[in-house]
């Protein structure tokens, strides 16, 4: 997987890229989603051990903080983690909350706007966001980027990693790893609408048990996205162990990576154009004693072969007159 | 051409101002390519000055802590020489003149014109943001430990402050284009009388008068050894 093209799908959205990729074999692909049911997780991590296992990934083993969640971040070789959160509703009642946190894989990314290595951060056509290690150089402008805090910088490499939604074997027609493992059908992964549907199901079934505030978790301020949660408070997706409630990319990135970024690329051509363009018209400021009329030209030179009194004594004549 | 010599022409800028000059002048080019680089695809080939992608990244900041050094020795050293003047905001109002070179219709100036002091504020106001920004986005050395929304802020600051920084590098590196004789004095650090009359009148003054005291003190010592020499 090395090189420019990461797999054969097309790419619709690449980093730092004025012109786009090939987009001509698009037929047949659909956005896919994968389905996270916070409300059938049992906090098994087998999911964890599934990622680990397929994208050869092997964290340090790290020190017991006295809570479930284990290793406590994200990290270049933690594409995944489930986030255990001990919540008390309003009656009083514990309710354990348990999220697989990793990238939402939006359809507006905000890491691909910021990345300014060319094709280091593509988006397929399925939808899947996806790092291209290769082309990474280690900046972290896709940390400050993330709406969610996804990507994670390697000290090993200085590169920047993340879920990739497997996106190799989702490809090849296979689901994600962590879909493909989950005990109780927690994760399931789909077509976006296939998924969107079974996420209605879901949250009318909770509904039915109590659950009023139940939904989908798809925010529309990122574009939608490729990974999408079914809550039980869908009200307060906060309490999920701050998932954001109405993320969008940060108007100090677009401020940075909008318009202006084009704009003061512009500016700063044409005013090195404006100043050859003076010259053309204007011409320079000539030294004195290149002064196109001969006489002030020779009084210049004459003035270098003064002594400081003479020059000063002359000055104060001139001045006179 | 008797434009400027080491025996007539009045020294404007020491070695060390000149070095100084030049360091920060070197760094500042390098780094404007690096950065604008990993700003704008459009810029993207410049990483190839450098080595590649990756080591543009890398060398980026060192050359900015290596520039950002040696501005602020060279801020404090013509701070004095940057402190607007009554004439200054004559000569700004005259600007249609300075940019038509109608240079007999503007009022004298001392060392540096507002021009030169505008760029010397606009510098002075741009490397600090730029560096203490940079310092912030530095990765691997300090990023990692910056809450995001710093991230965001300084990148923000970093781009904008670098745009400033670089049109006024733009506009500065074409008046040494446009007005003759400053590229010279910058790198051989005299002028000739008839240049700094011309164009920085007050400090051509100034300095004619430093040279004759200089002088007449030199004349009084002559004549008073002199005179030493006829009484036994």
């Amino acid at each position: 997987m090395r090189g420019d093209q990461i797999n054969l799908q097309n790419i619709i959205a690449r980093s730092a890229s004025m012109a786009p990729s090939p987009q001509e074999r698009s037929g047949g692909v659909e956005k896919v989603a994968k389905l996270i049911d916070v409300s059938k997780c049992i906090g098994c991590k087998a999911c964890q051990v599934a990622c680990s296992e397929w994208n050869d990934l092997r964290d340090d083993v790290g020190e017991c903080y006295g809570v479930y969640t284990n290793p406590m971040d994200l990290s270049p070789n933690t594409f995944q983690l489930m986030r255990f959160n001990e919540y008390e509703d309003e009656q009083g009642n514990l309710e354990w909350l348990i999220r697989k946190d990793n990238c939402m894989h939006c359809a507006e990314p905000g890491c691909l706007k910021a990345c300014p290595a060319p094709g280091a951060i593509v988006q397929y056509a399925n939808g899947i966001v996806d790092f291209n290690e290769e082309h990474c150089i280690g900046c972290g402008y896709c940390v400050a980027g993330c709406p969610f805090n996804i990507p994670r910088i390697s000290k090993k490499d200085a590169k920047a990693y993340k879920c990739t939604l497997c996106s190799d074997r989702v490809y090849h027609g296979l689901e994600p790893a962590c879909a493909k493992t989950c005990p109780t059908g927690a994760i399931m992964f789909g077509t976006k609408e296939d998924m969107l549907e079974q996420g209605a199901m879901r949250t009318d079934y909770l509904k039915d048990r109590g659950y009023k505030n139940a939904g989908i978790y798809d925010p529309a301020g990122v574009g939608g996205t490729h990974v999408i949660y079914v809550l039980q408070h869908a009200d307060k997706p906060e309490i999920y162990n701050n998932l954001p409630s109405d993320p969008r990319i940060s108007p100090l990135t677009e401020a940075w990576k909008g318009v202006t970024k084009p704009l003061m690329s512009a500016v700063i051509g044409l005013s090195a154009l404006a100043g050859f363009f003076h010259y053309a018209i204007k011409g320079p400021k000539e030294e004195p004693e290149d002064d196109p009329d001969p006489e002030k030209a020779d009084a210049d030179r004459a003035l270098d072969e003064k002594s400081p009194t003479q020059a000063l004594q002359d000055a104060d004549e001139e001045g006179r007159e | 051409m008797s434009h400027s010599n080491r025996e007539r022409g009045i020294l404007r800028y020491d070695w060390w101002s000149r070095v100084n000059h030049w360091l920060i002048a070197f760094s500042f080019v390098m780094l404007v390519l690096s950065g604008l680089a990993i700003f704008h695809p459009y810029f993207w080939s410049f990483t190839g000055l450098f080595g590649g992608p990756i080591p543009t990244r890398i060398i980026h900041p060192f050359i900015g802590v290596f520039m950002a050094f040696f501005f602020l020795i060279m801020a404090v050293r013509f701070f004095k020489v940057s402190l607007i003047k009554r004439y200054d905001i004559q000569w700004v109002k005259q600007i249609g003149d300075v940019l038509s070179n109608r240079d007999e219709r503007l009022p004298p100036v001392g060392k540096n014109n507002a021009g030169q002091k505008m760029v010397y504020w606009l510098m002075v106001t741009s490397v600090p943001l730029l560096l203490i920004s940079g310092i912030v986005i530095w990765q691997p050395y300090f990023a990692p430990a910056m809450p995001r929304l710093w991230l965001r802020v300084a990148a923000v600051v970093h781009a904008y402050a670098a745009f400033a920084a670089i049109i006024t590098l733009i506009i500065h590196i074409y008046s040494a284009i446009w007005v003759k004789g400053s590229i010279r004095a910058m790198v051989q650090g005299r002028v000739s009388k008839a240049w700094a009359k011309h164009h920085h009148n007050l400090w051509y003054e100034e300095e004619m008068e430093k040279q004759r005291r200089v002088e007449d003190a030199a004349k009084r010592e002559e004549t008073a050894g002199q005179q030493r020499q006829q009484t036994p």
